[in-house]
């Protein structure tokens, strides 16, 4: 055979992977600015389908970039402003060697900075894009806003994450876009529809954080850099959205009520502009000033069939919105002052309430607790020392369950010194077969409109039938059992007669009177279609076979876990109600 | 070495006397020069007295105050003293001469005078100046007066004895001190002892010098209406410099060809933020079609809540398990906690380890769309025909046969269908009727050892051949269709007299295989063409008997071939194997199995198809029967049409084994079968 040898490892496969040690020497940088390019340009490493082949025979671990990816990075301007700022760190050494003060000072003033304003355009070519990733980015901004200043980072990111939060804070209670809240053991997460995506952010308690050894905040560091340019063009956009003022502004109104003699005291005048949006107790300016949003009404299209039930399930969908939205319309709430302040301000003001605080908490209360219109009272202590007739006085979880269940709970079981119910995750949707807590059920009633009178009846009623729902889910299985017992049973008093028979006994002459053998026609159909079911099972290809059995198996680990979790319930319920009684006694 | 010594001496004084000479030169230069140096001093000294002359007494006081010092300087310093009283005669004189200087010139001019004041040059009797004064140990003298007359060593014969002497009774003794240069003792008065004291106090030597006079301060914050100074101002400070004008050419210079670049101004954009998506072109690129976007963190679920329902709380074996897991292992990431209000939630230990887990997922991990199979598991299940509409087949067992005590290995029914003939394990072989279940006969064939039965019963003429120990095991036994021969299996590895086909008309028997290819489990005949059917280990040849050749060699795909079965078609065969599966040939397709059917859980042990009904069932060791429905059809392309419509159950499993045997009616859609349990059952 004639022709060149082909040579091993040049074809295929390989030439569309390069390891992430030859890619940083592609582009003359050093590992941790390679990192942060990456983590700029969003590029992360692939795992090829056959790593062998593509590792040229050797099975170490590597890790590989695609090759593409690489020289897509090899025309980024801000390769050159890395290599940049190394020169110049180098000089700023020199310089500080020589201790030449007035060079540093010189270098100081040119140092090279860079914008990531094209990053952010080219990895999000659209705002929905942009909108969709933006989980992260505001998760990390809340955590960046509650580090202390000690050295961690750089102050002014800390400021610029703050700033960037209380404005994305104060856009979501502008457009009443919160959704959904959850108390967590980590902190609350929020959920909002801000056009058409939802979006979830986490956000800490307000602790001091314990800085942990191992984390490098570098890395941190350079996704906080990248999320809040990107917070900051999605924040634009959405003021603009809604025809606000962006940088935010107060509303003049609200400004004017704000003011106050002591305001001098409380911070410079700066400072004070953030602090008061950051309360958020107060309506932000428009450009354009209308009295009230005028809201987009549904043109009607004739539709037919499958369409018009999608289309009413839709409008039902939205008008529980505009319900959700407008749920503490009227209302005016009170922050005792240890409750979270931020938090409960937030999605108070997200749902249309009035909310204010003592004046020493924070700036930006707008009445006292003397107010007689005062509907609601937030405490979170066993008991309030003054108390006024005219209002409720409640824990704080209300609020957040109320905004989940969709509607105005009871207050009942909220009040100061009671044990609360559950505070269920929102979050969790159930479907058929998964198990359910009982509160949840409750809350879905409530939902429904069904009275509270009659819940703690419904509450055990319901219980029952879940119990006997499982019981029959378990019945399916048994009733193959049962069958076959009953062959068997047949089957024994035929042996007995037999071995009668063969022992060469006369039978018994006796005659008994025949039992009706009661047919159960549909269950007989049912016993046809379980064993025809077994039949065509035993057919099965292997493949489907071995994913059938798969996802049986995570059906009943499925089934079996939610029996766990009643046991578990049910223990606990019986045992509550065993002390329930001997108390009683 | 005496006229050495002598030349040495004599240089010596020579070298003596030259320098004598030169000293006595340089005695001679330098009284000249003390003579320039008081003219100098003369001049100086005048200025000081004239400038001071008005103020007058101030001076006088100073004089006498000289005058004073130099009283308690020293006793012995009488040139000095001698020569200042010329000096101010000279002053005297000279002061007419010299009127209008000024008073800077005062100021110098007395600044030398003290320089030359120095106390060093005050008593100068020795001229040798500052040297070892041991130099001169040998000598008589110890140097030389002003005059070059030799100082002579003062005449001592002090000891240490006179010195101690000394030391005890003279009372000044404390206050002497020894002047090496002219080796005379000195005794301190009183006023040199206490500015000694002083001196050594570290106090000022005068004793009317205050230290702490009321300072004037002359350069203070205070704005003074006269100036410090009355110069005028220099010409430099109101003509334009030269120099910088150069230096600012300079720069101008290197501004206008770019080597200096301005100042940069403080970038104000970077914070500044705009409608970056304003220009909205929909210019997607390739990269953004392949892009995956990271997935979205999982929700969270009733556990993390700070008040979760109480079944969600860990009991303490689960505790006790989630701490003995591996961080990977777990479930749950934290343990679910309940805390009774709000106010009570503590910081999350591990929120910023959480975020920045997220962070390395984000730009480490390798992404990779997975298919996620999203399948009703219900719509897996193939769609067979409904056992209903393949009826019949056999469904319920009715009969029990009994009457064997040990396995019965193989059965077989007569042609018509009305007996049932088997073989057992303990050596007998029976013969039943069907419908009655009735054991007619019995045959003991094995003698008293018990040995396996196989039996065959012939189509056309109901013969049974059973076959049992006759040297050798003869594991099974098989008719051709027109009764006249009869095969039997005899396994034996090493002979190749494995398979005999006897010959009933002529009672003659051959060996049809010359050479041993394997283990050979069962043999079988075509039921229509002169083929030969023959199940070794692992695959079923066939040989066409006429040829006398191999035509083709099945491939089983299985490890233990344990039966097979010809359909009466004579296109198809099923082979049971030990490794639970049956595989169904189609000759006319390929060697390999066209269907594998892994319904058994344990080895198949027998096959059969019907001889009319389109059924074929299967044996196994787990104890039951499986009827299958297996349609043939004429039409080549078309598959056979194969599903499984009955699991009969009713043998009891013995010994690890199920159903040994299974047989077809000849005419009725009936099955027998023959277990380890000692029974055979025929299900209708």
């Amino acid at each position: 055979m004639g022709g060149l040898q082909k040579k091993k490892y040049e074809r295929g496969s390989v030439t569309n992977y390069i390891t992430r040690n030859k890619a940083r020497k592609k582009l003359r940088l050093s590992l941790p600015d390679f990192r942060r390019l990456c983590i700029l340009k969003g590029i992360y490493p692939h795992e090829p389908k056959h790593k062998k082949k593509v590792n040229k025979g050797s099975t170490a671990p590597r890790t590989f970039y695609l090759i593409k990816d690489i020289r897509f990075l090899l025309h980024e301007p801000i390769v050159g402003k890395f290599r940049d700022y190394k020169v110049f760190v180098r000089k700023l050494k020199k310089a500080y060697g020589k201790t030449e003060w007035s060079a540093v000072e010189r270098l100081r003033e040119n140092k090279p900075t860079y914008k990531l304003d094209h990053i952010i355009k080219e990895r999000y070519p659209s705002f929905i894009d942009a909108l969709r990733d933006i989980d992260d980015a505001l998760c990390m901004c809340f955590l960046f806003s509650t580090f202390a200043r000690t050295g961690k980072c750089h102050v002014q990111t800390i400021q610029l994450c703050r700033r960037l939060t209380v404005e994305w804070m104060n856009y979501v209670v502008a457009a009443r876009a919160l959704r959904k809240v959850f108390i967590s053991i980590k902190g609350i997460y929020y959920q909002a529809e801000v056009m058409g995506q939802l979006i979830t952010w986490l956000v800490p308690y307000q602790f001091s954080h314990d800085h942990p050894t191992d984390v490098d905040y570098r890395v941190m560091a350079t996704f906080t850099e990248l999320y809040t340019t990107l917070l900051g063009f999605i924040n634009f956009r959405l003021y603009h959205s809604l025809n606000l003022l962006y940088p935010p502004k107060l509303d003049s109104k609200a400004e004017c009520e704000l003011k106050e003699e002591n305001e001098e005291d409380y911070a410079l005048n700066s400072e004070c502009y953030l602090e008061k949006l950051s309360a958020l107790s107060a309506s932000l300016a428009r450009m354009v000033s209308s009295a009230e949003e005028e809201e987009a009404q549904l043109d009607q299209f004739p539709v037919e069939g499958e369409d018009m039930e999608k289309l009413e399930a839709r409008e039902r969908e939205q008008k529980e919105q505009e319900a959700q939205k407008k749920l503490f319309d009227g209302l005016k709430f009170f922050l005792n002052r240890e409750v979270p302040r931020e938090s409960l301000a937030f999605i108070i003001r997200c749902f249309g309430g009035e909310v204010s605080w003592d004046k020493s908490v924070c700036i930006g209360s707008t009445y006292e607790v003397t107010e007689e219109t005062i509907t609601h009272h937030i405490v979170d202590r066993p008991n309030a020392s003054t108390q006024y007739i005219n209002r409720y006085y409640i824990q704080p979880q209300w609020v957040y369950d109320c905004i989940n269940a969709k509607i105005v709970l009871p207050v009942e079981d909220y009040f100061l010194g009671v044990t609360l119910p559950p505070h269920l995750s929102p979050f969790v949707e159930e479907k058929e077969g998964d198990y359910m807590p009982p509160e949840k059920v409750k809350i879905m009633a409530l939902q429904r409109g069904e009275k509270p009178a009659q819940e703690q009846e419904d509450e055990e009623e319901e219980d029952e039938d879940e119990d006997e729902e499982e019981e029959e889910d378990d019945n399916d299985d048994e009733e193959e059992d049962e069958e076959e017992d009953e062959e068997e049973s047949e089957e024994k008093n035929l042996k007995k007669m037999e071995k009668q028979r063969s022992q060469g006994k006369s039978l018994q002459v006796k005659v008994t009177p025949g039992k009706m053998k009661v047919e159960n026609p549909e269950r007989l159909e049912q016993e046809e279609k379980a064993e025809e079911k077994r039949l065509a099972i035993m057919m099965m290809k292997k493949k489907e076979k071995y994913l059938y059995d798969k996802i049986m198996f995570g059906k009943k680990r499925k089934i079996r876990e939610a029996n766990k979790l009643t046991a578990k319930r049910k223990a606990h319920d019986d045992a509550e109600k065993a002390n329930k009684k001997k108390t009683r006694k | 070495m005496k006229k050495v010594r002598e030349k040495t001496a004599k240089k010596r004084s020579k070298e003596e006397e030259e320098e004598e000479e030169e000293q006595i030169f340089n005695f001679k230069d330098k009284p000249a020069g003390k003579e320039e140096e008081d003219e100098d001093l003369s001049d100086s000294e005048e200025s000081v007295f004239s400038g001071l002359e008005d103020s007058g007494s101030d001076s006088e006081e100073d004089e006498k105050e000289s005058d004073d010092n130099d009283d308690e300087d020293d006793d012995d310093v009488t040139a000095v003293e001698s020569k200042q009283p010329k000096q101010t005669e000279e002053e005297e004189e000279k002061e007419e001469v010299v009127g209008g200087v000024t008073e800077r010139e005062e100021e110098e001019k007395k600044e030398d005078e003290y320089e030359h004041d120095s106390s060093d040059e005050e008593d100068i009797r020795n001229t040798v100046g500052n040297i070892p004064m041991e130099w001169y140990k040998d000598f008589p003298h110890i140097g030389y007066n002003l005059d070059g007359k030799k100082i002579f060593k003062p005449i001592r014969n002090k000891d240490e004895l006179d010195d101690f002497l000394d030391k005890m009774e003279n009372p000044d003794y404390w206050r002497t001190v020894h002047d090496k240069q002219t080796g005379s003792d000195i005794v301190l008065s009183d006023e040199q002892v206490e500015l000694v004291n002083r001196l050594q106090k570290g106090q000022f030597g005068d004793v009317n010098f205050n230290e702490y006079q009321p300072s004037v301060e002359f350069f203070s914050s205070d704005v003074m209406i006269h100036p410090v100074t009355n110069r005028p101002a220099d010409k430099r400070s109101f003509i334009p410099s030269l120099i910088e004008k150069e230096k600012v050419s300079k720069l101008v210079h290197a501004i206008k060809m770019g080597w200096i670049k301005p100042r940069r101004v403080e970038d104000d954009t970077r914070g500044r933020f705009y409608d970056l998506w304003a220009g909205e072109d929909s210019s997607i690129l390739g990269r953004h079609k392949m892009h995956l976007p990271a997935p979205k963190i999982p929700l969270p679920g009733h556990q993390e809540s700070y008040n979760p329902p109480p079944e969600y709380l860990f009991t303490e074996e689960e505790l006790a398990l989630w701490e003995q897991q591996d961080a990977s292992d777990r479930k749950l990431p934290f343990v679910p906690v309940k805390f009774s209000s709000l106010r009570q939630v503590p910081a999350f230990s591990r929120f910023i380890h959480e975020r920045f887990e997220r962070c390395l997922d984000l730009y480490l991990c390798p992404r990779q769309r997975k298919m996620r199979v999203n399948v009703n598991p219900e719509d897996l299940i193939p769609k067979l025909p409904k056992p209903k509409d393949l009826q019949p087949f056999p469904t319920t067992q009715s009969l029990v046969y009994r009457g064997h005590s040990g396995l019965v290995r193989s059965i077989s029914v007569s042609p018509s269908g009305q007996w049932l003939a088997s073989g057992s394990d303990d050596g007998s072989v029976r013969f039943w009727e069907v419908c009655s279940s009735r054991c007619m006969k019995t045959v003991q064939v094995g003698g008293a050892v018990k040995r396996p039965v196989c039996l065959s019963t012939c189509r056309p003429h109901s013969y049974v051949a059973s076959s049992c120990e006759c040297g050798r095991a003869v594991h099974q036994v098989a008719w051709h269709a027109k009764g006249d021969y009869l095969a039997s299996v005899m396994p034996d590895h090493s002979s190749h007299l494995q398979v005999l086909i006897h010959q009933l008309s002529r009672r003659r028997s051959q060996n049809p295989f010359r050479k041993n290819k394997g283990l050979v489990q069962c043999v079988s005949f075509h039921p229509v063409r002169p083929y030969f059917f023959v199940a070794t280990q692992r695959s079923v040849r066939i040989y066409n008997l006429v040829k006398q050749e191999m035509t083709k060699k099945l491939q089983a795909n299985s490890k233990w071939i344990s039966s097979m079965a010809v359909h009466p078609g004579g296109d198809h065969v099923i082979c049971g194997s030990y490794d639970c599966r049956l595989s169904w040939f189609d000759l006319d397709l390929s060697t390999k199995p066209y269907k594998m059917l892994r319904h058994h859980k344990k080895a198949v042990r027998g096959a059969a198809y019907h001889r009319s009904y389109p059924l074929f069932a299967s044996a196994s060791d787990d104890g039951s029967v499986i009827v299958c429905h297996g349609t043939v059809y004429n039409d080549l392309m078309q598959n056979p049409l194969i599903v499984p419509v009955k699991v009969l159950r009713g043998h009891v499993i013995t010994h690890d084994l199920g159903v040994l045997d299974v047989t077809f009616h000849p005419t009725q859609p009936w099955v027998f079968s023959s277990g380890a349990d000692a029974t055979i059952r025929l299900f209708t």
